[in-house]
């Protein structure tokens, strides 16, 4: 028998697979569903202070390789969330709750009722792409810094980052979160894309540009976490791509201690929380790995 | 190209239906079952989720103008293109023998190509066809070439004079169905569910929730625990009832659970 249960900085996780954020995130009883298919951790959608209706449709195209998404941060707002927040507790798995602002001193009052509602960790969105305000903060250090730090003071749970790809230095950025008291890094967001239909010579996206997540973007997901161990001590979480065990093994190697999985339950199903863990599972028996933790950053050695 | 990748089709026909509903056929191969829905983008415009109205090499969609959408669509003529994903979703289960076909207004589109399958598989078809008034009747020919047509109207301006579950129910009081297919109104769906589940008799319906992804990843259009968009759009009867959502809330485009 393996050990696949793993932790995150003081979070505990039965197995390491996480809903990423904006899947299925709306609704508490999605999130419920998510949990009770297998996965070790939900993440909520990403909640801001207002409703919000996001970007004109079409928001999400299916490419060759990936997804193309534009929803532009729809949600319901903070208000109306502690229903969807309480369902999803039932699920006896970890809730983690995604917020973003659109100024840095929103994030902490935001972040603090996340967690009255109860979720167990927050993570910080700094960097939807497809999001007018936010893309200011994914790529400035100082920026990350102050909201992290005003996070931090607002809150007990854990506090973890999620950062861009579509930046110039990732580990910087890494380093400024941890310098600031963040609990762990989350790389990566979408790597900002677009597509166009030849045909009638028009951006497919309502909001012409997007996000692009699933196999296209797993190496670079592996190369922002793998440079991002080098960086920093703080726990790492893995997203970008992951739809199979042996995804999960490579961010697993780069140094992550945990995955988060959007996409892939496009190419799978809800099945693919399940799927991906008894994969890990059989990877590490045949390759004589007894618990996750011996395979974390072993790419390094 | 995979059919469910976007893509654009040239409109082959525009067809006045009604002064505000017209259908636009565009001619492609690919399988499809009754109930399935595409997504369709009007370029430069937006993307929405619409029923097939007709099957076979020559497809359809019926389209009421109703918002800026369907009033942007409505310009389009034939030559035009259109982008179109798809085909998603579950479709009808059709394997009983005799059905009755249940539609408020342009619902009709979305269980024509039903009453279609079933006639061409030798299977016995009454459609009820509800709408506010005679002006609201569409695709009623094709209809009739399927089975019996009744009508209600809410005005009596023809047929039943009140709504179309209570036409429904007479029905189904004269004559045994083994099965109901519905589209239309939530009220009107949750009427018909509990007629249907009071008289011991399956029902399947076509339910509507805001879409953005139509492929079950954007959670748009929770109904519940469920994905309107994977998980239906046809649900039957026994897994409606008891939904908290089920004819009283919806989602709007935030996510807020409102109601209806």
């Amino acid at each position: 028998m393996v050990e696949i249960s793993t932790t995150v900085g003081r979070l505990k996780l039965q197995n390491p697979t996480m809903l990423a954020s904006g899947i299925l995130g709306d609704s508490g009883d999605s999130l419920l569903r998510v949990a009770r298919s297998g996965a070790g951790a939900v993440v909520t959608k990403s909640i801001g202070r207002e409703p919000r209706e996001g970007n004109p449709s079409p928001s999400l195209v299916e490419l060759e390789h990936g997804l193309l998404n534009g929803i532009g941060l729809a949600n319901p707002g903070i208000d109306n969330y502690r229903a969807e927040v309480e369902v999803a507790l039932q699920g006896d798995v970890p809730v983690i709750g995604s917020v973003f602002a659109e100024d840095v001193e929103f994030y902490g009052p935001l972040a603090r009722t996340m967690e009255v509602y109860g979720v167990q960790a927050l993570e910080l969105n700094l960097s939807c792409p497809h999001a007018e305000g936010l893309e200011e903060i994914a790529g400035d250090a100082d920026l990350i810094s102050q909201v992290t730090a005003e996070v931090k003071s607002a809150v007990k749970v854990p506090v973890f980052v999620k950062l861009s790809p579509n930046v110039r230095d990732i580990a910087l950025l890494a380093q400024a979160a941890e310098e600031a008291g963040g609990d762990g890094i989350i790389a990566i967001n979408t790597v900002k894309a677009m597509s166009i239909l030849p045909e009638v010579a028009k951006p497919v996206l309502g909001q012409t540009m997007g996000g692009l997540s699933g196999p296209a973007i797993k190496p670079v997901g592996v190369r922002c976490v793998y440079q991002i161990y080098e960086a920093v001590d703080i726990p790492l979480v893995g997203v970008g791509g992951v739809a199979n065990g042996l995804d999960a093994v490579e961010y697993i190697m780069a140094g992550a201690r945990a995955v988060q999985i959007g996409s892939g339950i496009h190419y799978r199903g809800l099945e693919v929380f399940e799927a991906v863990c008894r994969e890990i599972e059989a990877f590490m028996e045949e390759h004589g790995y007894r618990r996750l933790e011996e395979m974390v950053g072993i790419a390094h050695e | 190209m995979p059919t469910s990748r976007l893509h654009s089709v040239i409109l082959d026909k525009v067809m006045e239906e009604a002064s505000h509903t017209k259908s636009f056929s565009f001619r492609e191969e690919f399988p499809v079952r009754p109930g399935q829905f595409i997504m369709v983008w009007i370029p430069g415009v937006e993307e929405v989720p619409m029923a097939l109205s007709q099957l076979g090499p020559v497809k359809a969609i019926t389209a009421k103008n109703v918002g800026s959408s369907t009033e942007a669509l409505h310009k389009f003529k034939e030559g035009d293109r259109i982008g179109v994903r798809g085909p998603y979703g579950n479709s009808f289960d059709l394997s009983q023998e005799h059905y009755l076909v249940a539609a408020g207004g342009t619902g009709i589109a979305s269980v024509i190509a039903a009453s279609e399958a079933l006639a061409e598989a030798g299977k016995k078809v009454v459609t009820v066809f509800g709408a506010k008034t005679k002006e609201d009747l569409i695709l009623l020919e094709r209809s009739r070439k399927y089975g019996e047509v009744f009508i209600a109207t809410d005005d009596g301006s023809v047929g039943y004079h009140g709504v179309v579950s209570d036409l429904a129910l007479k029905l189904m009081e004269d004559r045994r169905f083994d099965g109901v297919l519905a589209c239309g109104p939530e009220k009107m769906l949750q009427t018909l569910e509990g007629i249907c589940r009071q008289r011991d008799v399956e029902i399947q319906v076509s339910m509507e929730r805001f879409m953005r992804c139509g492929i079950g990843l954007c959670g748009s259009c929770s109904l519940d625990h469920y994905l309107v968009c994977r998980d239906g759009p046809i649900f039957k009867g026994e897994q409606l009832v008891g939904l908290r959502d089920f004819g009283h809330y919806r989602r709007d485009r935030a996510g807020r659970r409102v109601p209806m």
